[in-house]
């Protein structure tokens, strides 16, 4: 194991440890928002991985212009979904929304089977290699990690900086006091699970320019979401983005030093460490 | 209002979970027995409708269908007593999971009253299936499934149509030996499920043998997408990688180390490059070997059922596309059935499983005998592997090119490969 061992396996880890940042930054703030946890978030990520897919294969719309559209439609997607379901739950257990957001993702993946079928789709999309020294990198990763990093700079200054999301912090922090101060808390909460979806579909249409998917891949990345989101801490895009970072320089570095099939079992002994020792995350709140 | 919305929603969603769990068959389940001496044996199966592996299954499927359809249309077997036997199948959707297969087969043998089984798709489901047919006493055929684990357990009634996982990459290692005695230097990295740690398992072995060294021998996890961390254990002076698993991560493997700018001589990987649609990858497919259980370029004479060319042109008159291995695969299980049927001359188990025991033929997949020591009963010992190579023609298109066993090639091999 030498240096250039060394940091090839880190400079790849990074990079798809953003990747897994933002994959788990539309969970987190769902679940940070309104406690709900999106089961159909694998599912989502799936759909925008198919969304890139068939604007770039079909209509030949470049990747990162249909990222746009796909983030729109994911967004639009949120909202439909909060409203026909979460909505209708008020006062119910908790279970019931993990259910409904359950069902959602049985829906879609259904929808999606039949579809699609569970046929691997690669987009072909490719922006060539770039070579720096003894490295050699996916352009597209770098790509997808510079998007990354502008997406979530772009979440952190909506959520700190302008009015509605000043309301969404308001209404996580206690939804009847910001009832109170005329927010309309049931509008907010369905612009946050609709953000939360949005998410999750921009990181499937970026997972969709470097790697092949189907409609069942989404879950991997779901269960990731989890350990990032305890990880990072709830509700705080900043604290996913580090999250998926930690976890991807993991998985990039300790194969390196063990059979990589333990690297697993490491992250979910790191995931039980955090929720003994910090169980608000590394940049949770102290709530 | 609002009550009323959500209750039709979860009213819905709850009648079509249920439709879901009781999903019936596909398949055509009545008895048609017309004439006085026509029988009807009923063929049970489970299909991964759903599932990741989905693809394969249907194809199977498909070329299972085929043969059926065709013995049917043709008049059905005659037996020894002189009634006539026609098919019919009864099917459920697995899933793609073990669990069900072992729930549905029981289904299958205790209430449809199957009289002979067919194994689901790949070698874990297969294992699963092989079970219930041992344990109620019926005849299977396993198709689709290569792991050896399942035919040493003792089984007297399983039977195993693909070449056995052991035998699965054993001849790229003789393709490399005989295009380079120096290339030693061997990466070994597999999925880690049931088959694929079963072929890198006696590729080990086998390579150990023959005077290899196993620079890096690793399982990654089924569904593994990034291949980055693994492939940064390959040593830069590596002259061969063999492995891989199914078909996603193969093809996604193969993609990795060409990106990566791995300068291995010679690539031999699982399932994949077989694939047309492996070559979506572009120039990373180039000069990749894979080894198939059927090639439609493959030339075996067939002394029972219908040639290579027959097969493949009743089967695009049928379902519109080339078949693949997966579907020759099922066509061939129905085919070894028939036989063991028409010689047993009844559909008695005892005299169908003699037949088996007996088999020895060449259909267009290949010879096909059975193992019949009571240590490996089953095993498929006829049939060989083909090794397929992407290479380029004069327009400079990737095309497959058979390039092993010797007898059976169509082109040089390409190498070094990089």
């Amino acid at each position: 194991m030498n240096l250039g061992n060394l940091s090839t396996s880190l400079i790849d880890g990074l990079l798809i440890g953003v990747v897994y940042g933002i994959a788990a930054m539309g969970l987190n703030l769902i679940w940070g928002v309104m406690r709900v946890i999106n089961l159909a978030h694998g599912a989502i990520i799936a759909l925008g991985m198919f969304g890139v897919y068939l604007l770039f294969s079909v209509l030949g719309v470049n990747p990162y212009i249909a990222l746009g559209l796909v983030a729109i439609l994911g967004l639009i997607l949120g909202i439909i979904i909060y409203n026909l379901t979460i909505n209708q739950m008020i006062g119910a257990p908790y279970l019931s929304t993990l259910l409904a957001t359950f069902s959602i993702n049985m829906v879609i993946i259904g929808l999606g089977t039949a579809a699609f079928s569970t046929s691997p789709r690669d987009s072909g999309f490719s922006l060539g290699t770039a070579e720096l020294g003894f490295m050699k990198l996916q352009n597209t990763r770098l790509v997808a990690a510079l998007l990354t990093l502008l997406i979530t700079g772009l979440l952190y200054f909506f959520l700190y900086r302008t009015r509605p999301g000043k309301y969404i912090r308001a209404v996580s922090n206690n939804r009847s006091a910001a009832e109170l101060m005329g927010i309309p808390a049931s509008r907010i909460l369905a612009l946050s699970f609709g953000l939360g979806t949005m998410l999750a579909a921009i990181a499937g249409g970026l997972i969709a320019t470097f790697f092949s998917f189907t409609i069942l891949s989404g879950d991997v990345y779901q269960q990731k979401s989890f350990i990032i989101g305890v990880l990072g801490g709830l509700g705080n895009p900043l604290g996913a983005l580090l999250g998926g970072l930690i976890l991807g320089a993991l998985e990039g570095l300790l194969p390196l030093a063990m059979p990589n099939t333990w690297v697993p079992v490491i992250e979910f002994i790191l995931f039980i460490i955090i929720l003994l020792v910090k169980p608000s995350g590394l940049l949770g709140d102290k709530k | 209002m609002k009550r009323t919305i959500f209750a039709t929603l979860s009213l819905l969603l709850f009648a079509s979970l249920l439709l879901a769990a009781c999903s019936p068959a596909a398949g055509p389940t009545t008895n048609q027995s017309s004439a006085a001496n026509e029988k009807t044996a009923v063929i049970g199966f489970t299909a991964s409708l759903t599932g990741k592996l989905n693809v394969e299954s249907t194809r199977q499927n498909n070329g299972f269908k085929l043969w059926m359809d065709q013995v049917n249309n043709a008049g059905g077997i005659k037996l020894a007593d002189g009634s006539v036997v026609k098919f019919s199948s009864k099917f459920y959707d697995d899933e793609s999971n073990k669990d069900r297969v072992q729930e549905l087969y029981t289904k299958l043998v205790n209430e449809d009253k199957a009289d002979f089984l067919i194994s689901p798709y790949s070698s874990g489901l297969a294992d699963a299936s092989a079970v219930i047919a041992e344990q109620y006493g019926k005849v299977m055929i396993t198709t689709g499934a290569a792991s050896d684990g399942t035919y040493q357990k003792g089984y007297t009634l399983v039977y195993q149509a693909y070449t056995p996982a052991s035998r699965y990459l054993t001849g790229s290692l003789d393709a490399l030996a005989n295009k380079d005695p120096n290339a030693k230097k061997l990466a070994i990295i597999h999925e880690n499920d049931k088959f694929s740690s079963d072929v890198a398992t006696a590729l080990k072995k086998y390579a150990e043998n023959k005077g290899f060294q196993i620079v890096v021998f690793e399982g990654y996890d089924t569904g593994t997408t990034d291949f980055a961390p693994i492939i940064n254990k390959i040593p830069a002076d590596v002259d061969s990688v063999m492995g891989g698993g199914h078909f996603a991560d193969g093809q996604q493997f193969a993609k990795a180390m060409f990106e990566k700018g791995i300068k291995a001589k010679f690539i031999s990987l699982l399932v994949a490059p077989p694939e047309p649609t492996f070559a979506e990858i572009g120039e990373a497919a180039y000069g990749i070997v894979g080894p198939s259980q059927w090639e439609p370029q493959a030339t075996f004479k067939a002394d029972y059922g219908p040639s290579g060319k027959e097969f493949i042109d009743a089967y695009k008159a049928a379902y519109n596309e080339d078949p693949s291995y997966h579907a020759a695969g099922g066509y061939v299980a129905g085919l070894i059935l028939q036989k063991a049927i028409e010689r047993a001359g009844s559909l008695g188990t005892d005299a169908v499983k003699a037949a088996l025991d007996a088999t020895d033929m060449t259909t267009f997949y290949g010879p096909i005998k059975f193992d019949t020591t009571a240590g490996s009963h089953g095993l498929q010992t006829g049939h060989e592997m083909v090794f397929i190579q992407w290479q380029k023609d004069a327009s400079g298109a990737l095309v497959k090119q058979v390039i092993w066993p010797l007898a059976g090639k169509t082109a040089e091999p390409v190498y070094p490969i990089r």
